[in-house]
């Protein structure tokens, strides 16, 4: 849990108190100047309601520089960031043919496959002179290659489930796998800070939601509890099945998921559980295979065990990985198998080659050392982001750290300050958090070397001096030495 | 006991005595304003009283008894959810044919070269060398993915150049890209459509569609399909009947060309209708853009109505485009609108670049080769002018469509039992004649009724040969199977 020291909180709600009065004045003054120039839209309701946007027009505007920044490199550990200009107070944002070359801390390249990679590569192109960049059909048409065939074996191979099958979105993974699994008189527990495909797909389903304090295994088995002797409401008929939904590593929070104590509770009370890997596969445990291995969760307790090829693998698309039943009715009825356009060529030999490389199956020791540079990378960023005095969130092992900011003001100036000294992080805000949370993220990379890492701290550690977010007294000087000393011995 | 019984009955006596005695007091007769009050005023008195008490205590509740921990965990172990998955049927078991090459016009299958008319690359742009020289340019600049969304460092100018090039080719303001087709309508819709909002929809759009409108939590109403007749009703009653109706955003949705039928929707008349009702328009011209119209504009320039018109107009670019992913376009409000409220685009990791450069050089391409079109419109009648005759099977297509979609013309009475005759019409074309379509197989989830039918998606690529080729091989096909029905 985070706590917010109340003085902060006092400020960051000033702030956007602030923020909306001003905001307010100016829609005043708009609404004269509207009513002068009528629009000539007559008989239509507005197309966005006044409030809708209000949150758009008057915060988000002022510092959207700091949003969709266009790189025009592979999003490797350095990149090329095309330089914008405004020339009305940040309203349109026009690029420039300048470039900045950036330090990228916001990319989810977890195992350094985004750049062109000497295994990979070659072998997408030579797939794309083989497949086409595209099959234009979906896959029970004719979408169906040896190539696909192929990937969805390995990727079962790679997670240890009988069968497996790829999409060419994650986002759509999960929300038109829900509605297939789930529906009326069945019940989605679902975590608090899930991704908005999972809410997204939960919602599609039409089951009966239900939500459990974010990675609380205890909150889940007094719902879970709850829900089974009360039943249906209203006609408390019991439910006829119970999903609990948990993702691997939460992308806001950096943390892993309580897993071997949900699968436990899961079990209990004979709860199926699904399992979003999208940042956690490829990016943690041992030989890559996610958190179940992180944490020492046999798979077959997983029940459906989801995840994207986005992130460490430098794709697209996502999968579902599971019983071979489980594999043939999603391939029966799973809308976004019998609709949409099956996974790129390219893309799926991407992901096999880099599953094969991560396995050492390219003949080298790359997977294994990218592995292990990860885990050491983000570990040392961590520990040293919190030896300044930042609060960091997350746990050990999870190379996604998000740096508390809180007060609306810090975020555009923490992160303008950092591009301004060549590095590029991710700030998030509301809605994306709730309001008084915004942070700052850091996802560390394999490809980062330790002089990237020790530029971005300097960095991080200067500006947030300036922008005032070392929240907690920094560890002092001496005791770093001593333990330096220490291991001198 | 005596003494109870005994108090029992002189307080019995007493009442009766006391309840004499009221009766006879002279108050009782007593005479107010000429009205003889005849001593119910007393009894009306006390019933005042008793009503006062009874209002003074709490209204009666049963007592709760919450479960017990032991109950609850009895509950618990009782409890038998259904399985995760129904059990496995033969039908579920279907694995489709698997390609050994790229889908173009020909692909081979099980080691045999076959007509391919499951992919609907319309202009025939699926391994174009330009389309490849792009994508090998784009992979060796890029890497294959975009490890982020586009908010996150996802942005990469090849896709702000691609939704500029759509822009300008489609003579829109700004368009915006999404990174797979079908959540593009899904995502596009609850940009806009929000509860309370009216949104009038075709019954035979793709699910793509319908899952948006559901996720919308709009008020939905379907019309006929592709019937301008029960279209115009429901536009009179949702404005007539609703005084609200002024007050609500409302929209009209539909498809250019009809994935689950391949007619064409009228736009003109939807147009005309739309302006007579105040509706917006959201078009869907996945199978349209590259296809109708003299330059490939889509349904828009078929009908000659100016794209402005059309408030919201979407597309997926798997289809003649022969990349992947969607696009929006439309005012720069409408755009700017689904940067930060449209969940496919926002939460989802973007385009990979090599993709969107593809989708440039797929305009290009189209811009400079306006025969390609030329080409596809003489296929498109071909075939449809060798296919009418076939027996037992009949076109429910447009002759413009590029989907060309047969149904049969004796229909089992379930789409269940048409789709299997279907299904082995178009097993027995692929293998005993090596022509390749699809059967429009469709999810549980799918609400549209359409009749099931075989689908055959036309391509500029396909030789006069291979039309023939698949004229011949139906008419055989279908006296063989359909005969015997």
């Amino acid at each position: 849990m985070i706590t917010i020291p109340y003085i902060t909180a006092l400020t960051t709600y000033f702030s956007y108190g602030l923020l909306f009065a001003f905001g307010q004045l100016r829609d005043f003054f708009r609404k004269i100047f509207d009513w002068w120039s009528k629009s000539s839209l007559q008989g239509y309701a507005p197309i966005c309601l006044g409030l809708e946007d209000f949150y758009v027009r008057r915060l988000y505007l002022r510092i959207q520089d700091c949003f969709n920044r266009p790189i025009s490199s592979s999003p490797d550990a350095w990149f090329d960031l095309v330089e914008r200009i405004s020339n009305d107070n940040n309203k349109t944002l026009k690029r420039t043919t300048k470039v900045k070359r950036c330090l990228n801390l916001g990319s989810y390249n977890y195992l350094g496959f985004a750049a062109a990679d000497e295994y990979c590569t070659p072998r997408a192109i030579e797939t794309l002179k083989n497949f086409a960049p595209s099959s234009c059909s979906t896959r029970v048409d004719g979408g169906t290659t040896t190539l696909h065939v192929e990937l969805e074996k390995c990727v079962a191979n790679f997670l240890g489930k009988e069968a497996a099958i790829v999409f060419g979105m994650g986002y759509a993974t999960n929300s038109a796998i829900l509605p297939v699994l789930m529906g009326k008189g069945r019940l989605i527990i679902s975590d608090s800070l899930n991704h908005n495909s999972i809410v997204n797909g939960a919602r599609g389903s039409g089951a009966t939601i239900r939500v459990f304090q974010h990675n609380t295994p205890s909150h889940l088995e007094k719902v879970l509890r709850e829900q089974i002797a009360e039943g249906q409401p209203r006609t408390h008929r019991p439910w006829k099945k119970i999903m609990v939904v948990v993702e691997g590593i939460y992308s806001m929070e950096g943390e892993l998921c309580q897993l071997p104590e949900i699968v436990a509770i899961c079990k209990k009370y004979k709860a199926y559980v699904y399992l979003d890997e999208a940042h956690s596969i490829g990016a943690v445990g041992k030989t890559g295979r996610g958190v179940c291995e992180l944490l020492g969760v046999d798979t077959a307790d997983v029940d459906i065990m989801m995840g994207t090829f986005t992130k460490s693998f430098g794709s697209c698309g996502g999968y579902i990985a599971g019983s071979k039943e489980l594999i043939q009715y999603l391939k029966y009825t799973c809308p976004a198998h019998l609709y949409a356009t099956s996974i790129s060529p390219p893309a799926a030999e991407q992901i096999i080659s880099s599953i094969k490389v991560v396995n050492g199956e390219d003949g080298s020791s790359r997977g294994a050392q990218k592995l292990a540079k990860i885990r050491e990378n983000s570990n040392f960023f961590r520990s040293e982001l919190q030896k300044m005095g930042f609060e960091v969130l997350g746990d050990n092992d999870s190379p996604v750290m998000p740096i508390m900011l809180y007060n609306p003001a810090k975020i555009p100036a923490f992160s303008r300050e950092c591009l301004k000294r060549n590095v590029a992080v991710v700030t998030v805000a509301f809605p994306a958090t709730p309001l008084l949370l915004a942070r700052a993220r850091i996802c560390i990379s394999a490809a980062h070397s330790r002089e990237d890492l020790l530029k971005a701290l300097e960095v991080i550690s200067e500006v947030g001096d300036m922008v005032g977010i070392k929240y907690f007294p920094a560890e002092p000087e001496k005791q770093q030495l001593e333990g330096d000393r220490v291991k001198l011995e | 006991m005596d003494t109870v019984l005994s108090s029992f009955e002189t307080a019995v006596k007493f009442v009766t005595d006391w309840v004499a005695l009221a009766f006879d007091t002279p108050y009782a007769r007593s005479v107010v304003f000429g009205v003889p009050i005849k001593g119910h005023l007393l009894v009306e008195g006390l019933l005042l009283v008793v009503i006062l008490f009874l209002m003074t205590q709490k209204s009666y509740k049963p007592p709760k008894r919450p479960l017990t921990k032991k109950e609850v965990d009895e509950l618990c172990d009782e409890w038998v959810p259904e399985p995760l998955i129904p059990s496995i049927t033969e039908e579920m078991k279907y694995e489709p044919p698997v390609l050994e090459s790229a889908a173009g016009p020909h692909a081979v299958v099980n080691g045999i070269d076959v007509v391919n008319f499951t992919s609907a690359n319309y202009l025939g742009l699926l391994g174009h060398d330009k389309l490849q020289e792009s994508c090998t340019k784009a992979l060796q600049k890029y890497g294959v993915g975009s490890c982020g969304p586009r908010g996150f460092y996802g942005t990469i100018d090849v896709h702000l150049d691609c939704e500029a090039r759509i822009a300008k080719f489609l003579g829109t303001s700004d368009s915006i890209l999404y990174s797979y087709g079908l959540s593009t309508m899904f995502s596009i819709i609850p940009a806009f459509c929000k509860k309370g909002d009216v949104v009038v929809v075709d019954e035979g759009v793709h699910w793509g569609i319908q899952n948006g409108l559901h996720l919308s939590r709009s008020t939905i109403i379907y019309f006929k399909h592709n019937d301008m007749k029960s279209l115009q009703s429901i536009l009179e009653n949702v404005t007539h009947e609703n005084k609200r109706a002024k007050k609500v955003r409302r929209y009209i949705v539909v498809e250019a060309v009809y994935q689950n039928s391949g007619q064409i929707a009228p736009l003109d008349e939807i147009i005309k209708l739309k302006e007579q009702y105040r509706f917006r328009v959201i078009l869907d011209e996945s199978n349209s853009i590259g296809v109708l119209g003299s330059s490939g504009r889509g349904l828009t320039e078929h009908c000659k109505i100016p794209v402005e018109k059309i408030d919201i107009v979407s597309a997926a670019m798997g289809h003649a485009l022969a990349t992947e992913g969607g696009f929006c376009t439309g005012s720069a409000r409408v755009i700017d609108h689904q940067r930060l409220s449209s969940s496919g685009y926002v939460f989802s990791a973007s385009l990979p670049p090599y993709l969107a450069s593809a989708a440039i050089t797929a305009i290009d391409v189209l811009e400079e080769n306006p025969n390609l079109i030329t080409k596809l419109g003489e296929n498109i009648a071909s075939l449809h002018k060798g296919l009418s005759g076939v027996q037992g099977l009949e076109i429910v297509s447009d002759p413009k469509s590029p989907i060309i979609f047969l149904k049969l013309k004796n229909s089992t009475g379930f789409s269940k039992g048409d789709l299997q005759v279907l299904e082995d019409l178009a097993d027995h074309l692929l293998e005993e004649h090596g022509v390749f379509v699809a059967t429009s197989k469709r999810s549980i989830l799918d609400k549209c009724k359409l009749p099931a039918g075989i689908r055959l998606y036309l391509s500029a690529g396909h030789t006069k040969t291979d039309l023939d080729k698949a004229c011949e091989a139906f008419k055989q096909a279908a006296a063989l199977i359909l005969a015997s029905q």
